[in-house]
């Protein structure tokens, strides 16, 4: 690998101003595929979910999946696009070994759903919109295993084995028109929209849009301009960036890339790039001399999808609320800054809140327990918040025995602690542990007694007026009673037998 | 016995075996008897399914015993065109790249044929990808027309015709994307019937042109064509051009032919060079029978159908250099120079180099290229206008007859070897099939005598709207009588022994 020359992020953007266009393809989570009756379930043995049609057999012919169709226009109506009244597949001809009929059923120049927009709020709170060209409806293709080589290309590979199962599995292709305007936030922007898009797919319910499951994956097309000028320059297009955190970089990169390029007087090359994970850089693919003839022509097979208005309009009012809004309406009812709100959304803990909020807790403790002790449980562990062997009305139970007196903060931990290791239910933790708030008056005004004898000289200096100086006392009773006490309730004690006001 | 066995009809032969007179297996036994007999000479068939042949048979003959209700065509053998897959039977749509394969399926007519009981004989010859005129095109071998076997039997669907003219089947399947079930019929002698696009289902029926290939009945009588037609249209569901509503009263309008009244088109385009002058004579004469039968007969103008020909010249490979390409040496039928040291780039390449012929190869390029960035609009982008105006065509004609006529192709039989080198003069035999395939509308061809210069059979093509394929049949049927009643006896009645 050649070391390519950057130049700073910061370089960049004070001579050039980036343009993207971002291709977001989306699985579909149909039962099953988009033209033919085969389970799109994942993880079954190679090529045991495939059928003459996916296969390309010789006289086998397709049939369009309705739900495919109905998750092709919900995503077009969340994305504020037209919906066509009347439009048709079309044939991408082209070779590949994991394609059966070696040509893949596509959409062309009549996509279902075509200029939209989607507004995506940067972690500042600022709105930005980045308009939609179109959403098409096409097949998947089959998964190619390259064996024998080092990296699992195909360069050096002694064979190939494939795997037709995901062949065919509807998939919808989301194109940006170009991203003007956005200059240094560009990488920003780009995760920001992908971010949102992905959040999109899954409150509709079609996909579950899990890009580490290839259930959604981004290119990345970008070009610099002199700050200033109108005129695109020529772009890179890199090819399978499949992390939120991937986009941002391969953006940021192809900035500093294409800087570094055009500012030492060379050209860009209009080409695929592939994105590294390990260290966020691009490699030039193949080059693209001219443009692929794809040969697109109408199919044949299947007849025009025509959807008619009642329909659309019927699938417009069954559109659930827009996650950017939903979203801004929590973080307004929570009465949360939009970073609080936007760690909330990171670590994936919104609908636990949500869900912890609707099983009774107040909003507060619910965003205290899941970004605090649970947040960090999940972090040491290295899982999803929402993989936590803990429930929302679990969480919510916990919340409401601390709002009642009935634990501090410090056995609820406990508690917490107890849920997870599998030992039932919070109050049945709480039963089998012991962990109960001393709340025997007796017994705590003997431990309190003893505390005031055994720390004479704090005792006097409360006395004298010196209130803060009751927290020693309280961590005094507190040690005595394993923890297990109120700590307001001693603390009023405390007050009250020196005679002090609180 | 045989004899008499195998010149019997469709409807003659079901009527027998449902009366107890003949089994199913006697039945099919003489037609595999007559197979043996002729075929080595014909070569109407790729594969014969004896043994398939006569299980099916058998069990007719069963089901029979049992007192069960059969089918209208339950016991009549049937040679099906090798474009339809059969499960477990090899399927090679006449070509080398599909040697070999077993299809683990049938297409949705294959099942309706098992369904009704119809004992499938074997699976016929035809030009690679049904890309041809004559059945010369094919990877196995030409076929010889019964009438005299140094001409060809009409293509692509040659094997089909040929075996119903050689008595070795008294039903067979074609398929017509541009002629390929009519001109077979024609020059043999024999009935054939394209039906409206979207009638019977291509599901399984390995594709040519996916917009114009069609299904469709062939026999010996417009009857046994009615029959069967019945029994192979209908909706289905895997096909979504399939068109979903009743079929139309095809059998019973077999039944009641009649002409008296009816207005009949004869177009002006179909006529002039390149008409054999026997074609001609006979194609008037069929003309003037149908006056005297009580038709009307009106003059219609089609100017478009002047291009029909050079339009299905860029849709049919367009749609063919498309359809053609899953054929890769990966997943099934042949594979060529796979020996370990090259890709899989250069084993397809070689497998197609070595499994299609010329005409395919043709064809594929043509399509490729028609289909081009830059010169899609110029090509397959004015194609489509034409065959719109073609549609219109017909529409207005429609608005003036209720069917029109013409010769099917525009000259008898042509040898063997005759026009193999002149892909401009095969195409023409298509000349007056081709415009109903781009309008989707239905046709049919039957028998209207022998040209006086060769002896040999032509075709009289009857033309009716989409959906109204009854009136093909009920026309058919009154001019097959009115002429049988002429010669005093079926056409093919002439033709010489084998």
């Amino acid at each position: 690998m050649t070391v390519t020359e950057l130049v700073s992020y910061e370089d960049a953007l004070a001579s050039y101003d980036p343009v993207m266009g971002l291709e977001v393809h989306v699985e579909l989570g149909t039962k099953t595929k988009m033209f033919c009756g085969c389970s799109t379930e994942l993880g079954a043995d190679p090529n045991s979910q495939t059928c003459p049609t996916c296969l390309g057999m010789p006289g086998a012919l397709p049939v369009v999946n309705a739900v495919g169709v109905e998750s092709a226009i919900k995503i077009g109506l969340a994305l504020n696009c037209e919906i066509a009244e009347w439009c048709r597949f079309a044939r991408k001809n082209y070779f590949y070994p994991d394609m059966p009929k070696n040509f893949q059923t596509s959409q062309y120049d009549e996509p279902i759903a075509f200029n939209g927009y989607l507004d995506v709020q940067l972690e500042d709170g600022e709105v930005f919109r980045v308009e939609i060209e179109r959403a098409h409806m096409e097949e998947d293709t089959g998964k190619s295993t390259h064996v024998g080589g080092a990296t699992g290309r195909i360069h050096g590979a002694s064979h190939s084995l494939l795997d037709y199962n995901r062949a065919g599995i509807p998939l919808i292709e989301i194109v940006t028109k170009p991203i003007e305007g956005a200059g240094e936030r560009a990488p920003e922007v780009a995760k920001a929209y992908v971010a949102e898009l992905r959040e999109l797919i899954k409150a509709l319910g079609v996909s579950e849009a899990r890009m580490e499951m290839g259930q959604m994956r981004c290119d990345v097309n970008l070009s610099l301009r002199p700050n200033g000028t109108e005129k695109f320059g020529t772009r890179s297009e890199t090819k399978n960036v499949n992390s939120l955190r991937s986009v941002e970089r391969a953006v940021r990169y192809e900035v500093m890339r294409h800087a570094a390029v055009l500012s030492s007087g060379g050209t860009i090359v209009q080409e695929t790039r592939h994105f590294h994970e390990e260290d966020g850089s691009t490699t030039a693919g193949r080059i693209k001399e001219e443009a692929e003839d794809y040969r697109y022509f109408p199919e044949p097979d299947l007849v025009p999808v025509a959807p008619s208005r009642e329909w659309v309009e019927e699938l417009r009012g069954t559109l659930p609320e827009l996650p950017r809004v939903r979203r801004n309406r929590l973080r307004e009812e929570w009465g949360i800054s939009e970073h609080d709100m936007q760690s909330i959304l990171n670590a994936g803990a919104v609908d636990l809140i949500v869900a912890t909020v609707e099983a009774g807790a107040d909003s507060a403790a619910a965003r205290k327990w899941w970004m605090g002790e649970l947040a960090r449980r999940a972090n040491e562990g290295g899982t999803e918040l929402a993989a936590m062997p803990i429930t929302p009305a679990q969480v919510a139970r916990v919340a409401a025995l601390v709002a009642d007196g009935s634990l501090n903060d410090k056995l609820a931990r406990q508690v917490i602690e107890g849920v997870l290791a599998g030992e039932g239910d919070p109050d049945a933790v709480v039963e089998k542990r012991g962990l109960k708030v001393v709340s025997d008056e007796g017994a705590l005004g003997a431990a309190v007694d003893e505390a005031i004898a055994a720390n004479a000289a704090i005792a006097d200096k409360i006395r004298g007026g010196k209130v803060a100086a009751a927290g020693a006392l309280v961590g005094a009773v507190m040690k005595t009673t394993r923890g297990q006490a109120d700590a307001a309730r001693v603390r009023e004690l405390i007050l009250q037998k020196l005679g002090v006001e609180g | 016995m045989t004899t008499e066995l195998i010149k019997l009809t469709a409807a003659e032969i079901a009527e027998k075996i449902a009366a107890g007179e003949l089994t199913a297996v006697e039945v099919t036994e003489a037609h595999l008897a007559r197979i043996e007999a002729v075929d080595e000479k014909v070569h109407a068939f790729l594969h014969v399914d004896r043994e398939g042949a006569l299980k099916q048979a058998r069990a007719v003959d069963e089901k029979r015993a049992r007192g069960e209700k059969l089918g209208p065509l339950a016991g009549v053998p049937l040679a099906l065109k090798d474009i339809f897959t059969t499960e477990g039977i090899p399927t090679t749509v006449g070509s080398k790249i599909l040697e070999g394969w077993i299809p683990p399926y049938d297409a949705t007519l294959t099942k309706r044929l098992k369904d009704a009981d119809v004992v499938i004989l074997g699976k016929t010859n035809m030009d690679e990808f049904a890309m041809g005129s004559s059945t010369e095109n094919s990877a196995y071998g030409p076929t010889g027309n019964p009438w005299d076997l140094t001409k060809i039997p009409g293509g692509s669907g040659g094997g089909s015709s040929a075996a119903l003219a050689s008595y070795e089947a008294p039903l067979a399947i074609g398929t017509d994307t541009g002629g390929s079930i009519r001109q077979p019929a024609a020059v043999t002698g024999t009935v054939g019937v394209k039906p409206t696009y979207g009638a019977v289902s291509r599901y399984g029926m390995v594709a040519f042109s996916s917009s114009l290939d069609q299904g469709g009945p062939c026999a010996r009588t417009v009857l046994d064509a009615a029959l069967l037609h019945e029994v192979i249209a209908g909706h289905d569901p895997l096909d979504s051009t399939s068109i979903d509503a009743p079929v139309p009263p095809v059998v019973e309008a077999a039944r009641n032919g009649s002409v008296e009244g009816m207005r009949v088109g004869v177009v002006k385009q179909f006529r002039g060079e390149g008409y054999q002058a026997g074609v001609l004579q006979r194609f008037d004469e069929s003309v003037e029978l149908l006056r005297e039968l009580g038709a009307e007969i009106v003059e219609v103008d089609c100017p478009s159908f002047d291009l029909a020909l050079a339009a299905y010249y860029l849709i049919a490979p367009s749609e063919c250099s498309s359809n053609l390409a899953r054929f890769d040496g990966l997943r099934y039928g042949l594979r060529a120079g796979d020996d370990g040291t090259r890709s899989a780039e250069d084993v397809t390449a070689l497998t197609r180099e070595a499994g299609f012929g010329p005409e395919v190869k043709r064809r594929v390029m043509l399509g490729t290229y028609a289909l081009s960035s830059g010169y899609y609009d110029a090509y397959y982008g004015s194609a489509q206008k034409v065959r719109t105006l073609i549609t219109r065509d017909f529409e207005k004609a429609f608005e003036q007859v209720d069917v029109m006529v013409s010769p099917t192709t525009p000259t008898t039989a042509f040898a063997i070897g005759e026009r193999a080198d002149d892909p401009m003069a095969m195409y023409l035999a298509d000349l007056c099939t081709i415009p109903t395939n781009l309008a989707g509308n239905a046709a049919m061809s039957l028998p209207c005598g022998l040209a006086p210069e060769d002896g040999l059979p032509v075709g009289l093509q009857i033309i009716a709207p989409a959906m109204k394929d009854d009136r093909l049949y009920k026309v058919g049927a009154a001019v097959e009588a009115a002429f049988t009643a002429r010669w005093g006896h079926p056409l093919l009645e002439e033709a010489p022994a084998l």
